[in-house]
């Protein structure tokens, strides 16, 4: 156990490593000045020229990547005498678009997304995982064949489409979901408001989710159910509701877990249509506007970001298998 | 000696795509207390679904039955093919237990063993957690598996397979059932932990006086466990008797196939196998005679044609020795006895 | 049957590493077995799961590399030989497998399959390759008209047979048979055994014949080696090895085996192994059989025994049943 976590966590540190030089190298082919777009438009070349000497784009790359790296782990401070600032530890650097340390956004954005990813998270395995049990159960019946229309809308339905529709109809027309929210309000300050906030981009992710779901669930279901194992349950004279919930859903459960986990730290870094059309300000809506901005430390940072999250989240779901499967031994 | 399961005529048909797949095709056959009764059979000769379908666990829903199986269940009898699923419920693991092929296959992998254990007794005596788990311990030493109370703690994959195979076997006897079916119980096993458990099984059978219903095509388990014998081909009983009547009196010319057939430890060295040439009937395409009339080399001793137009009746000269077989039995004995001097 | 040793089998060791855990452990799937195969002859290779029977047939062909030993066919060393220059030798060594579901590709048709040995080797055949996969097919008891047809269009004997027909094309020298009866139903087993043995006397081809059936193994076998956690226990004779069985685990073995005839089995003494097979990470110290043998004593715990002649066998045993 002891070497499992010891390997993966260094593999972990090669990956981000690789992946920030990767982001790193991309921007540095980019054909323009990295200076140039730190200011707006009553930009001189002096102002130009200082800024690439504050924000270091005057020393080479690899010297960059160095600040970079080591930013993170003891902060990071710009320019010198009066006009000097800092982005304390741990810093990604600081953005010239935003005028704010990447860390203060990052600290913002995230939790917005976190909020969405497992809120659809818990909608979609309710739904999902429910309606597969119920169309394994009535196999080729009239729930079976009703779950399967709805898994293939959930499928065809691309999220900007359900998400708009969504945001037309209720919000709009239907007044159910005010449309002015001043704003993220976290969980804790005003449930009800965060409900509200929340509900619709909810949705819109999870009947994606909830439609593939449905359908693994069910394959899942239903190819448990011919095992010898289940057959010897059958024979002691379990009950058929205890076959299904408790013999059949314990071996289903170990793969939907693990799948659920990846899809969620999937999500984590990339929710950005749905962030984009309810106007949520997190991570992913952070991301598409730094990269059509070229805004370089933000960039990184949410790469690196969606990356730690995605690799954590496989160490988590490997883990979390050898608790439910006793046969898997790391 | 008390009739525990008595099968009368069972059909089960499965519809298919491809057609009605007449899996067991009139069957009939009792097992007393005490007893062994064997049905033995090749792939798609019936005899498993005849197994499964004691116990109710032929496929539900789509399987097309008739006739009736009455099974002893304390001073009554149920018959299965017209019971409702609870009632068929109450009585597996109960008054019937069932062991199968694959003992790997058949634990549950992601509980313990004391746990699927104890669930076997749980079901059917609801609340008693406590002695439930004593009970399973309590098998799991009957049936020979070293220090019990630790071992219930592990995994089955944990077990190897004769080990496994025991596990199965405790399961099956946590309430002392009367009616034991086991379907091909160590044909996964390796032939000395195949000797284990067959002893093992006639030693659990004395204590618990069982009747067995031994589903297996290995005839050498047939000759070491059986008293009775019935023996399966495309679905029907083609030969019923007595160890003794079937292995050394053969009257169907299967059974005479397959015991020319079978490779036997001899000591003086072996001539060349008699094998049965064709192929076992499709379950759908049944012939509409004799199912093994286009195997057979005894047709020509039938009147006329009747062995590939006419299905041969399940009759014997003795009534605790039948076979169905056109060809007149005194003929057959006659034809026979030459064919058996040089198996034995 | 000649006296010409087709192969020579000299100290064959197989270990496969073992994952995870500390050090280095290997599994001793085959630990050290020697043997000759003549010119015409049959080997029975027997044991049950876990002796290393499946594991030898494989490095005996180098489908699996193996670990130490030699292996010298006709007189030449091929145990260090890369794969291009086995590739022409292996028209003489073929293998028959166990399960006829799974040993043919699906998506071919049994003529392609059957040709594909001669298209492998670059073999143009006289009178053409389909003429030729006919003739096989007709030997081997398949309808030739049929050779458009998919293996799922047949049933596991007819399978069994395609698998047969393919082994033979180039009329190898030797050919493995691992267990190529053991899933077929019994009234087929006869008829494929059968054809084994026709077409081993018409063609003059040696047989590896590995299977845990011990009755199938007698009737097919000139000689018979008994496996046990990767050694042999004993080899000799058939006859005079089941007539008279000198290692206790071969005489365990056969008392295992149930025969069709319930006079005698329901009532003579049987040996009954106790215990259970060792771990082939780590096989008991001297010889690997001293667990569950009632003859043991404490040389048999310390010194590996070797293998000598008694009677008409070769025994590893230190106190062999006379």
């Amino acid at each position: 156990m002891r070497n499992f976590l010891i390997r993966r966590i260094f593999f972990a540190i090669i990956t981000l490593l690789v992946v920030s030089a990767v982001v790193f190298s991309i921007f540095s082919i980019l054909p323009f000045d990295p200076a140039a777009l730190t200011c707006g438009q009553r930009c001189t070349d002096q102002i130009i020229e200082g800024n690439r000497i504050k924000l270091g784009f005057d020393k080479p790359l690899y010297m960059q990547y160095f600040l970079f790296l080591s930013g993170i782990f003891f902060g990071r401070s710009y320019g010198t005498g009066s006009a000097a600032f800092s982005c304390p530890a741990p810093s990604f650097g600081y953005s010239f678009n935003e005028n704010a340390c990447v860390t203060d956004l990052l600290r913002e954005a995230l939790p917005v997304t976190i909020s969405l990813a497992l809120g659809a998270l818990t909608l979609w395995l309710i739904v999902g995982v429910s309606l597969g049990i119920i169309a394994a159960r009535f196999k080729n019946k009239w729930p079976d064949r009703v779950s399967s229309i709805f898994v293939l809308l959930g499928i065809s339905l691309p999220t900007f489409v359900t998400g708009l529709a969504l945001l037309i109809w209720v919000t709009i027309k239907w007044k159910l979901v005010p449309l002015s929210l001043v704003g993220y309000t976290p969980l804790l300050e005003n449930p009800f408001k965060f409900f509200q906030y929340f509900i619709l981009p909810w949705i819109t992710l999870a009947i994606a989710y909830a439609a593939l779901y449905t359908r693994f669930t069910r394959a899942a279901v239903l190819e448990t159910l011919g095992e010898d194992y289940i057959r010897t349950a059958r024979a002691k004279g379990v009950k058929e509701r205890t076959v299904l919930f408790k013999h059949t859903m314990r071996a289903v459960f170990a793969p939907i877990i693990t799948l659920a986990g990846l899809d969620f730290s999937v999500l984590i870094g990339g929710a950005i249509i749905t962030e984009t059309i309810f106007n949520l300000p997190g991570l992913g809506r952070l991301t598409l506007r730094s990269v059509f901005e070229f805004d370089l430390p933000v960039v990184l940072a949410t790469t690196i970001v969606a990356a730690s999250v995605v690799i954590v989240m496989n160490l988590i779901v490997d883990m979390l298998y050898a608790v439910l499967d006793p046969r898997v031994r790391i | 000696m008390a009739e525990l399961l008595r099968i009368e005529n069972l059909h089960v048909a499965f519809p298919t795509d491809d057609g009605l797949v007449r899996a067991v095709d009139g069957v009939s056959l009792s097992l007393n207390e005490g007893e062994t009764v064997a049905i033995v059979g090749e792939s798609g000769s019936g005899k498993t679904v005849t197994g499964l379908s004691v116990m109710g666990l032929h496929k539900k829903g789509s399987a097309q039955l008739s006739g009736s199986i009455h099974l002893e269940v304390g001073d009554s009898s149920l018959d299965i093919v017209t019971a409702t699923d609870e009632e068929i419920r109450l009585v597996r693991g109960r008054a019937v237990a069932m062991i199968f092929q694959d003992p790997m296959s058949s634990l549950h992998p992601y509980y313990r063993i004391g746990n699927q254990l104890a669930e076997g007794y749980l079901v059917h005596n609801p609340g008693k957690k406590k002695e439930a788990l004593k009970r399973a311990i309590e098998m799991l030493d009957l049936v020979g598996i070293a220090e019990p109370d630790q071992r219930a703690h592990e995994y089955p994959h944990q077990f190897s397979g004769g080990m496994r195979q025991r596990v199965m076997i405790a399961m099956a006897l946590m309430n002392s059932p009367r009616v034991l079916i086991a379907d091909e119980p160590t044909t996964a096993l390796d032939v000395t932990v195949q000797a284990q458990i067959l002893i093992l099984l006639a030693s659990l059978q004395k204590e618990f006086n069982m009747g067995i219903l031994l589903i297996t095509h290995d005839l050498g388990v047939v000759a070491q466990v059986a008293d009775k014998v019935s023996v399966m081909y495309g679905g029907r009983i083609v030969e019923q008797g007595s160890a003794d009547d079937v292995f050394y009196k053969p009257t169907a010319p299967y059974t005479l196939g397959l015991l020319k057939s079978v490779p036997r430890i001899s000591t003086h060295g072996s001539d060349r196998l008699k094998a049965i040439p064709g192929q076992p009937p499709s379950l759908i395409n049944l012939p509409i005679g004799c199912a093994f009339a286009p195997r057979c080399e005894y047709t020509s001793y039938a009147a006329g044609d009747i062995c590939l137009t006419d299905r041969p009746e399940l009759l014997g000269v003795r009534p605790t020795h039948l076979s169905r077989c056109h060809v007149a039995e005194a003929t057959r004995d006659r034809l026979f006895v030459e064919e058996l001097k040089e198996v034995r | 049957m000649s006296n010409d040793v087709i192969l020579k089998v000299e100290n064959l060791t197989k270990y496969f590493p073992v994952s995870g855990k500390r050090k280095h452990q290997m599994v001793k799937a085959v630990d050290g077995i020697s043997f000759e195969l003549r010119a015409g002859e049959t080997l029975g290779l027997v044991g049950e799961s876990g002796c290393g029977k499946t594991t030898a047939g494989r490095a005996i062909l180098k489908l699996i590399e193996p670990t130490s030993g030699h292996l010298i066919f006709e007189g030449q060393d091929i145990t260090n030989l890369k794969p291009g220059k086995m590739r022409p030798l292996r028209s003489q060594m073929q293998i028959i497998f166990q399960d006829p579901y799974t040993a043919l590709n699906p998506r071919q048709t049994i003529g392609k399959i059957i040709s594909a040995p001669f298209e492998i080797q670059d073999i143009d055949p006289q009178g053409g390759l389909k003429a030729a996969v006919q003739s096989l097919m007709e030997r081997v008891g398949l309808n030739p008209e049929h050779f458009n047809r998919y293996p799922h269009e047949f049933s596991g004997g007819q399978r069994q047979r395609i698998g047969i027909a393919r082994a033979i094309a180039l009329k190898p020298r030797f050919i493995i048979a691992d267990e190529p009866v053991s899933a077929l139903d019994v009234s087929i087993q006869a008829q494929v055994i059968n054809l084994l043995e026709d077409l081993q006397e018409q063609d003059g081809i040696s047989m590896v014949f590995i299977a845990h059936n011990l009755s199938v193994v007698q009737h097919i076998s000139d000689r018979v080696a008994v496996m046990y956690l990767g050694k042999i226990m004993e080899i000799g004779e058939t006859n005079a090895l089941y007539a008279s069985p000198h290692h206790p685990y071969t005489k365990a073995l056969l008392s295992a085996v149930p025969q069709p005839d319930p006079r005698t089995e329901k009532t003579r003494e049987r040996l009954i192994l106790s215990g259970d097979l060792p771990s082939p990470v780590n096989p008991p110290a001297g010889c690997v059989f001293n667990t569950r043998c009632w003859k043991v004593e404490d040389k048999c715990r310390t010194v590996v025994p070797e293998l000598l002649q008694v009677g008409k066998s070769q025994v590893a045993c230190h106190f062999p049943e006379i």
